[in-house]
């Protein structure tokens, strides 16, 4: 355990009370004692202790009566109770009243190891239950996603209201642009949030191993099978299930997915039991699936099952109003986990910055800070430090048609496909934007 | 390790000790410590330190004892008893050094094999003894109980322990004693 465990012991005799000390500190505790109740109360106060080692016969004020007092203060305090022979009984009243344990003075050595071991456990155990659940309700939380622009904020939007219903959803977006961070919003918003999120890479894995990876496998299905083993869908029982890259699976992948999407049950590869789950599906794909159903390489009645709720993530150059917000984020998350101070950006930088494309979208952002952050004076980021020069360029070499598209989707994302609004500014007529948005087979966030 | 002459390690014994237990104990804790030790042998009258309800000897008092007549040209003075010792809080004790203090003791009592229905074996004795010694002299250097399981510094509550364990420490611990004694040296020498 990283920091240490801080003691409190309570006795009213000195020899006691010193021996203890020395005890425990050489067992690298850290330790603190008081006289009496009333000095242990003013000092719970001040400040808090993992463990109080407390005696219960003590003039002034008993241990029961302390022991009350401090769970008023601090519940998740351990309290022990030290008893001579003859008070066991009320010991034993300490215990049902809430207290840790209880031990009869003079200790044999190995019994108070044995009992401080396990207050420890308890207190490890405890601090990565509160660890876990803060990691549940704040990395993951929505607020956290980082973005105040128009664009991201219907993201958002979409992700607050999908996130209670059960319905399957596709996030799209090129990559880098934080896919799999909405999916873990809409899991850590959803009522399935406290079972597991499983995610697979569909892309990163062939046939065969995404077979066994999606349905798991039995002892000896395929050489090197050597141990029974649970697949994703397994895992995921109760919680959601996040296939990124969906748009890379095979057709015989694609026909299986779709039979345990529409009964929720499978047999492992070399079984012959059915097993059934209850996940939730999200998938992501930086690929136009409909394009990919219109040339027969994504099945059309998959698409449609797993196509309910479709958000499209906007790329970074859609959004560079999130840039200074990001890269505060990002210094502050690299500047921590670099244990340095928190450094600052020249407008200068910030400026260059926005003038980018970012191919790679928030990745490269991230990538980039991060990298400014190490090669950098250590008191703000330069425009120097950012590897920018080539990679401006990339955009000129778009055919003018690609650019054509993207401008249109921008506008029409930034007036919400108001068709009217979004063909002032591109001063064009409303036929003719009709006849673009066909014509580049553009479709509006949420439908299919 | 090697430090000034003037600074010594006492060690009080109750009674004779064998040669080459000073022989090797002296080697141990010029390795380990870099001091060299001294040995001085005592009479002390334990009956005032005696329970007689846990007929046991109280090891806080004998340290308070200690403490009290014990020369400051001493780096560290230990106290080597044959009597079974007990502090207010424990059924016994092996033996018990003030943290980051100067004085210390430690027992052959529960040591002996003869204590546990055993055959009686010296060299066994010794090797548990100095294993003791080291570990509290540990303590009064300010190192605390290691979790490696051969280190010395690991606590012990049973003489198995401490037979599972090395004369030596591990590296961790060693560094650290490296250090608590460089300063020592520059602060005090």
């Amino acid at each position: 355990m990283d920091k240490k465990i801080s003691l409190l012991i309570v006795d009213d005799e000195e020899s006691v009370r010193d021996s203890l000390y020395n005890w425990f500190i050489e067992d690298g505790y850290d330790v603190d004692c008081a006289k009496n109740a009333k000095e242990a109360l003013s000092m719970l106060e001040a400040r808090d202790f993992d463990i109080i080692l407390a005696d219960i016969k003590m003039p002034g004020m008993d241990g029961m009566e302390m022991h009350k007092r401090i769970k008023s203060l601090n519940k998740d305090s351990i309290v022990i109770i030290m008893t001579a022979f003859a008070s066991v009984e009320t010991a034993v009243q300490a215990l049902k009243e809430g207290a840790y344990d209880y031990i009869t003075k003079p200790f044999d050595p190995d019994d108070l190891s044995h009992l401080l071991r396990n207050a420890v456990s308890q207190i490890s155990l405890r601090t990565e239950n509160e660890a876990l659940k803060d990691r549940i309700t704040t990395l993951e939380n929505i607020d956290d996603i980082i973005g105040s622009s128009e664009a991201m904020l219907r993201v958002l939007k979409e992700v607050e209201s999908v996130a209670p219903s059960n319905s399957s959803v596709i996030i799209t977006g090129e990559s880098g642009t934080g896919k799999e961070i909405i999916a873990r919003a809409i899991h850590a918003n959803s009522p399935r949030k406290y079972f597991p999120m499983v995610s697979v890479h569909c892309g990163a894995l062939s046939e065969n191993l995404l077979e066994s990876e999606l349905f798991g496998h039995e002892k000896g299905a395929f050489t090197g099978a050597m141990y029974n083993r649970k697949g994703r869908f397994e895992m995921a029982d109760g919680g959601t299930i996040f296939l990124d890259e969906i748009g890379t699976i095979s057709p015989k992948m694609q026909i299986e997915l779709l039979r345990v999407l529409e009964t929720k049950t499978f047999v492992r590869v070399g079984g012959n039991k059915e097993i059934e789950s209850d996940f939730r599906i999200i998938c992501a794909t930086n690929k136009d699936l409909k394009k990919l159903v219109a040339e027969g390489k994504f099945r059309e009645d998959l698409y449609y099952r797993l196509n309910v709720v479709n958000i499209r993530i906007p790329p970074l150059r859609e959004r560079l109003e999130d840039i200074p917000l990001l890269v505060d984020h990002f210094i502050n998350k690299f500047c921590t986990s670099m244990s340095r101070n928190i450094i600052s950006i020249k407008d200068v930088t910030l400026k260059r910055l926005k003038d980018y494309n970012y191919p790679g979208n928030v990745r490269e952002l991230e990538n980039m800070i991060e990298r400014a952050i190490v090669v950098g004076n250590g008191k703000e980021i330069l425009p120097r430090d950012l590897p920018l020069d080539k990679k401006t360029t990339d955009t000129s070499y778009e055919s003018l048609e690609d650019l054509e598209k993207k401008y249109i989707a921008n506008v029409l994302d930034k007036y919400e496909w108001n068709i009217s609004k979004s063909a002032r500014v591109l001063k064009v007529d409303r036929v003719t934007l009709y006849n673009k948005i066909r014509k580049y087979g553009l479709t509006s966030p949420g439908k299919s | 390790m090697d430090h000034a002459e003037e600074k010594k390690i006492l060690l009080i014994t109750h009674g004779p000790m064998d040669e080459y237990f000073h022989g090797t104990l002296a080697e141990d804790i010029q390795k380990i410590y870099g001091f060299t030790i001294h040995f001085e042998e005592r009479h002390l009258d334990l009956n005032a330190y005696y329970d007689p309800v846990r007929r046991q000897y109280n090891g806080n008092s004998i340290i308070s004892y200690l403490h009290e007549t014990t020369s400051a040209t001493y780096m560290k003075t230990l106290g080597l008893f044959n009597v079974d010792l007990f502090i207010p809080i424990l059924t016994y004790i092996f033996g018990q050094a003030i943290f980051k203090g100067n004085v210390g003791i430690v027992s052959t009592y529960r040591l002996r094999n003869e204590q546990y229905g055993l055959k009686q074996d010296t060299k066994l004795l010794f090797e548990r003894l100095r294993k003791v010694i080291i570990h509290e002299l540990g303590h009064s250097f300010g190192l605390v109980h290691c979790y490696d399981p051969s280190c010395v510094m690991r606590s012990s509550t049973y003489v198995e322990d401490i037979d599972q364990k090395d004369f030596g420490m591990c590296i961790s611990c060693r560094d650290l004693i490296v250090k608590i004694i460089n300063n020592l040296q520059t602060s005090t020498f």
